[in-house]
């Protein structure tokens, strides 16, 4: 396991709702190597967006480790940068002081904060936007500004929360271009969270499937499509149909609960 | 519809109603003294505006005298009393209310006290306040700081508790100590609900500081209208309570100017 990054050995993330134990994560075992871009794939309530925090040190599992090379989560960390499918950015921040925020409480000297917040308006093409406040932006733009502000840390791992979820499909698609570009050029490690089979495909190295309740890993797959990706070619489609049939039979197992406690009520 | 078609049509109820009151007053349907006509009233409001003695340059500078007219007087000394009280109940319920918004254990040391205090009109404190301070501004000042510390305190409560978690989580995932979370993330995100309070606040200062004036204190907008119906110069009632109408328009338009121009990246105040 030397060239393993991100470890996660024998987790289980145990949580009470209504009274009852939910098995979030069961026994999940997952090795991510530097520089890898892996997605998380799976329905709502299979424990992917739970797996997610507990990397980023917001939710410490119940049972087993996870190691960023060899060292134990405790906390969150700007090593682990976050992005979230809502944005989260500071509403009374304009987009270089959401940028400038982490680095200023680095305690980073100014100049370099301004190097480093030009730079990276540019990288993600939002130099016009510098001065404007959030509301003012669209989704798009906002998502960029997010990405923006956890690469001015310059943390080796990006953990992403279904970033793009919100956004419509063609900004959907210019974004995932430019965070392929952006893994190009930076080497970062990606753990990425969608419920897309098309995303995963489209941007992963390799895609867990996880079940739904309790969330296991039920497939590991290497997505070894020669990139850049095309969604039209023959393996590309044979590979999003294979995934498509893994995804419903979860897909059925959270529809049946659902139905379940619907006849409860 | 363009804006002189809307300052038109805003103007056109008052006018009406100026009106209807000129129309019953000169056709003598109701009593002069019990309501006089809008001419009478704008006559006594001049009169009431206007210094009360020739200038004498010998005596006081120009400005000096221009101000030195009784409603001028009253109303800087209405205001004077809005302003100190104002500050020393949101000065102390701004530190409070974020305490008690942050901290758990200190929003259940204090709610159960609150929430009896809170239902007291500040009126109901005026016996106290004279017995405690006496007549003049300190009882009056004392009852406009309650009328302002409330609303200034339940909304701090509000605001802080109410900042979104995923705030937070940001912060903490920048790797944001606990005080850069609370100055950076929590104090700029309650500040809509900060800046709410203070301008309900402000307002309720201005209801109390003219019943305050009608107890303890011998002079101010308050003051006088009560004073003049000892007269029964219904005038002179009439023109001040104009004067604290368009006082208290003024002052509300002040703090929702200034709210909006500092949260001018919030949302809700778009429309404002």
């Amino acid at each position: 396991m030397s060239d393993s990054h991100i470890s996660v050995q024998d987790v289980h993330k145990v949580f009470q709702s209504g009274g009852q134990d939910v098995h979030a994560l069961k026994a999940i075992n997952l090795e991510v190597k530097q520089g890898e871009f892996v997605c998380l794939l799976g329905p709502s309530g299979c424990g992917k967006s739970t797996l997610l925090n507990a990397v980023a040190g917001f939710s410490l599992p119940s049972s087993g480790t996870i190691t960023v090379d060899g060292l134990p989560i405790t906390d969150p960390d700007p090593d682990r940068g976050m992005v979230f499918q809502e944005y989260a950015l500071f509403p009374w921040m304009t987009v270089e002081q959401n940028i400038a925020f982490g680095l200023q409480i680095k305690g980073t000297a100014k100049p370099a904060i301004q190097a480093k917040v030009d730079e990276l308006l540019e990288l993600l093409h939002l130099a016009d936007f510098r001065k404007r406040f959030p509301k003012d932006l669209s989704g798009g733009m906002r998502q960029r500004v997010a990405i923006a502000r956890v690469l001015a840390l310059d943390s080796p791992i990006l953990l992403m929360d279904e970033p793009f979820g919100a956004l419509d499909a063609l900004t959907r698609r210019n974004l995932q271009d430019e965070l392929l570009r952006l893994w190009t050029e930076l080497r970062k490690t990606i753990l990425f969270v969608t419920h897309s089979i098309e995303e995963a495909l489209y941007l992963a190295d390799r895609t867990v499937v996880m079940t739904y309740r309790p969330g296991t890993i039920k497939r590991d797959l290497v997505i070894d499509l020669p990139r850049p990706r095309d969604v039209t070619s023959p393996a590309f489609n044979a590979l999003k149909k294979d995934l498509g049939q893994l995804l419903m039979e979860e897909q059925s197992r959270l529809n049946q609960d659902e139905f379940r406690a619907a006849a409860v009520d | 519809m363009k804006s002189y078609q809307r300052a038109a049509s805003g103007i056109l109820v008052p006018l009406v109603a100026l009106a209807f009151w000129q129309l019953i007053s000169s056709m003598g349907w109701v009593n002069a003294t019990i309501l006089p006509s809008p001419m009478r009233v704008l006559v006594k409001w001049w009169a009431y505006l206007r210094p009360l003695e020739a200038y004498d340059p010998a005596q006081m500078s120009h400005l000096k005298w221009v101000v030195s007219g009784e409603l001028i007087q009253d109303a800087m000394g209405s205001l004077y009393r809005v302003l100190v009280g104002f500050f020393i109940g949101a000065g102390l319920a701004l530190p409070l209310g974020l305490a008690m918004g942050y901290s758990k254990l200190v929003y259940g040391l204090f709610n159960p006290l609150i929430q009896v205090l809170r239902p007291i009109p500040p009126i109901a404190y005026i016996p106290l306040s004279i017995l405690w301070f006496g007549l003049g501004n300190p009882p009056a000042i004392f009852l406009i700081s309650i009328g302002a510390f409330f609303p200034v305190l339940m909304n701090t409560v509000t605001g802080v508790q109410n900042v979104d978690s995923i705030y937070l989580r940001v912060g903490r995932n920048l790797g944001a100590s606990r005080l850069t979370q609370f100055t950076r993330i929590i104090l700029p995100a309650a500040t809509p609900y900060i800046f709410t309070g203070a301008r309900i606040g402000m307002g309720t200062a201005f209801i109390v500081v003219i019943v305050s004036e009608m107890i303890a204190v011998n002079n101010g907008l308050g003051y006088r209208i009560l004073e003049a119906r000892e007269y029964l110069w219904s005038d002179k009632i009439i023109a001040g309570m104009f004067t604290i109408g368009l006082l208290g328009l003024g002052i509300d338009t002040l703090m929702s100017r200034l709210s909006s121009h500092l949260l001018k990246w919030h949302r809700g105040l778009e429309q404002a």
